[in-house]
């Protein structure tokens, strides 16, 4: 299957997007060359700011310049954006309601070997709980290029969430992306499988796997988590019973949270999130990771028996 | 255009003017920061009364002066300002820190026209005129844009990677300011955490620099002349002030930082702020 790293579908995307409107400029602290906003320094040199290893200064000169007119797009590694520039996105940008994009790379701990210290697991939940933020988390380069592109027309401040590693790609060229629309992969009764980021094509091979074994388990990439699309976490409880989370980030505060939110208030339904277990992350290779952190496919469908049995049985 | 009061001495009593206005809403807010605000004043007025072109009438002109309060505690030196300048009635001072108030205890640039953008939490103010600049120098736009710090907020960090990108960025379209009271909430500047030789901190990140009485109004309508006139690099003026400035109850007293006029002691400060008049 062909492989594609988000970040990778952010720097040719934000390159067009750049060549499409010159308000956009773009952002970085140092990091252009992972975080591949590199490539559109280099064409427009005049639209890119790399203010050295500064994240705070990152956050203030973005949504001074979006004051100014433009739409900036800053980007670093997430656990810097969202962890040390926290305050600054929280009064600068989204306070004031600044139209800036906040793009982060190696999100999560598909980060690999560089460490627990490198590897964001609650960078969702901190963008998450700031009144007036949207973010968003692509489950792949079409994703991900398709969500960078819809930022050129949707105003307001954003948090889109890429990641270091190679994943696979599930969508082609035709694929419609709308900020705060979920994409139903596949309907099921048995169970929904709510995911996002690289834990969609898991959640994808989970629910193939399962039908084989008499599951009929649906898959929902939740790319925008906030606002999230409550209409088809409602319909996907009601319909399937039971409700599993995926997310390559803390079960505390992200997806799996969001969505035990919405069924909670609305539908309550028996929930099982996977994700990373209020602990940091550690050095490894990203698939190693995955596996040592029940971040794969099996670990997905190990949580779709456990939402099923915990069905109320019907009478 | 914006009000023209061209003499100093003009200034000087607009200043005494906004002074009041500061002390009333404060004492009519029953909560607030007097000193920082009091201290602002005569730079402020020299902004918003000779220096900048701005549109009261157009809040969101495009090619007005920017003015951004880093130190948003001072709010009421900025409400009084733009009040007087005729960005809203002066009645709606009152209001200031009420329930459904525009004039919320730090400035709101969502609820108030002529607020550039929302401060409180000190430090971040100069990042974001450093990148209001930018944009301005992209367009290549006479506006410019003046960045009022305290220099308590200059123990953020943040202030000094602005400051390393503003000389990087040859910002010489923007003026910070340095309302250099001397006092922090907690006491002297220079017990809490010294931020001495401000200018040559400034210097030293490759700024130019100019130091002035902040209460002398024909220095700091000279020093904000001369800060336009430099180029290449942004200008840093240190203006010496005393907190409380205007009220012989407030001076260098650091207990009102955050605490508003009672009604006697309003009494007294308008008395010698009008006295001044």
């Amino acid at each position: 299957m062909n492989k594609v790293a988000t970040r990778e579908a952010y720097g040719k995307a934000l390159l067009e997007l750049g060549r499409k409107n010159p308000s956009v400029v773009a952002l970085d602290a140092d990091l252009s060359g992972s975080t591949k906003t590199k490539v559109f320094g280099k064409e427009f040199p005049d639209r890119f700011f790399n203010v050295g290893i500064a994240e705070q200064n990152l956050m203030g000169i973005a949504a001074g310049l979006s004051l100014g007119g433009k739409i900036p797009f800053a980007s670093t590694f997430a656990v810097f954006a969202t962890g040390r520039a926290w305050e600054q996105i929280r009064q600068s940008i989204c306070y004031p309601g600044l139209n800036v994009k906040i793009v982060a790379s190696h999100a999560g701990i598909t980060v690999g070997e560089d460490g627990g210290s490198h590897q964001s697991v609650e960078d969702i939940s901190l963008m998450r709980t700031i009144p007036g933020m949207t973010v968003i988390v692509p489950a792949d380069g079409v994703e991900t290029a398709k969500a960078i592109m819809a930022m050129g027309e949707y105003t307001g401040p954003t948090y889109i969430r890429v990641g270091r590693a190679k994943t696979e790609l599930i969508y082609d060229d035709s694929y419609d992306f709308r900020v705060g629309k979920a994409d139903v992969l596949k309907e099921g009764d048995d169970a929904t499988i709510i995911a996002c980021g690289v834990m969609v094509p898991e959640a994808v091979k989970a629910a193939a796997e399962l039908l084989a074994e008499g599951v009929r388990a649906g898959v929902i990439n939740m790319s925008t988590i906030k606002p999230i699309d409550y209409e088809a976490v409602i319909k996907a409880a009601k319909a399937s019973g039971a409700i599993v989370t995926a997310e390559e980030h803390s079960i505390i505060g992200g997806l799996g949270s969001a969505v035990a939110e919405v069924i909670s208030e609305s539908c309550p339904a028996p929930l099982v999130r996977v994700g990373i277990k209020d602990i940091f992350g550690t050095s490894g290779r990203p698939d190693d990771l995955m596996e040592r952190y029940g971040l794969t496919a099996q670990a997905i469908k190990n949580a779709v028996k456990e939402a099923v049995a915990k069905k109320p049985r019907k009478v | 255009m914006a009000l023209a009061v061209d003499s100093i001495q003009g200034l000087t009593r607009t200043a005494c003017t906004i002074r009041m206005d500061i002390v009333e809403m404060l004492n009519k807010a029953g909560s607030g920061h007097t000193g920082g605000s009091l201290s602002a004043a005569d730079i402020v007025t020299a902004l918003y009364f000779h220096k900048m072109r701005h549109n009261p009438s157009d809040p969101k002109w495009p090619e007005r002066d920017r003015f951004i309060l880093c130190k948003g505690h001072a709010a009421p030196v900025l409400y009084a300002a733009l009040a007087r300048s005729g960005y809203f009635p002066l009645d709606e001072l009152k209001t200031l820190r009420q329930f459904g108030s525009r004039l919320q205890g730090h400035p709101d640039s969502k609820k108030l026209p002529g607020v550039e953008i929302s401060t409180g939490s000190l430090g971040q103010g100069l990042s974001v005129s450093c990148g209001l600049a930018l944009s301005g120098k992209m367009d290549e736009k006479s506006w410019r844009v003046y960045a009022l710090l305290g220099d308590g907020e200059l123990q953020e960090g943040q202030v000094w990677e602005a400051a390393m990108a503003a000389a990087h960025y040859g910002l010489d379209n923007l003026t910070a300011i340095i309302d250099n009271n001397g006092l922090q909430i907690d006491g002297a500047c220079s017990e809490v955490m010294c931020v001495d030789s401000i200018s040559d901190k400034f210097a030293s990140f490759g700024w130019d620099t100019i130091s002035i009485d902040g209460h002398n109004m024909e220095e700091i309508v000279d020093a904000l002349d001369r800060a336009e006139a430099h180029k290449g690099r942004p200008t840093a003026i240190v203006a010496r002030t005393i907190k409380g400035k205007g009220c012989s109850l407030f001076e260098g007293k650091v207990e009102y930082h955050g605490t508003p006029p009672s009604d006697s002691e309003l009494a007294v400060a308008l008395k010698e702020i009008g006295g001044r008049q």
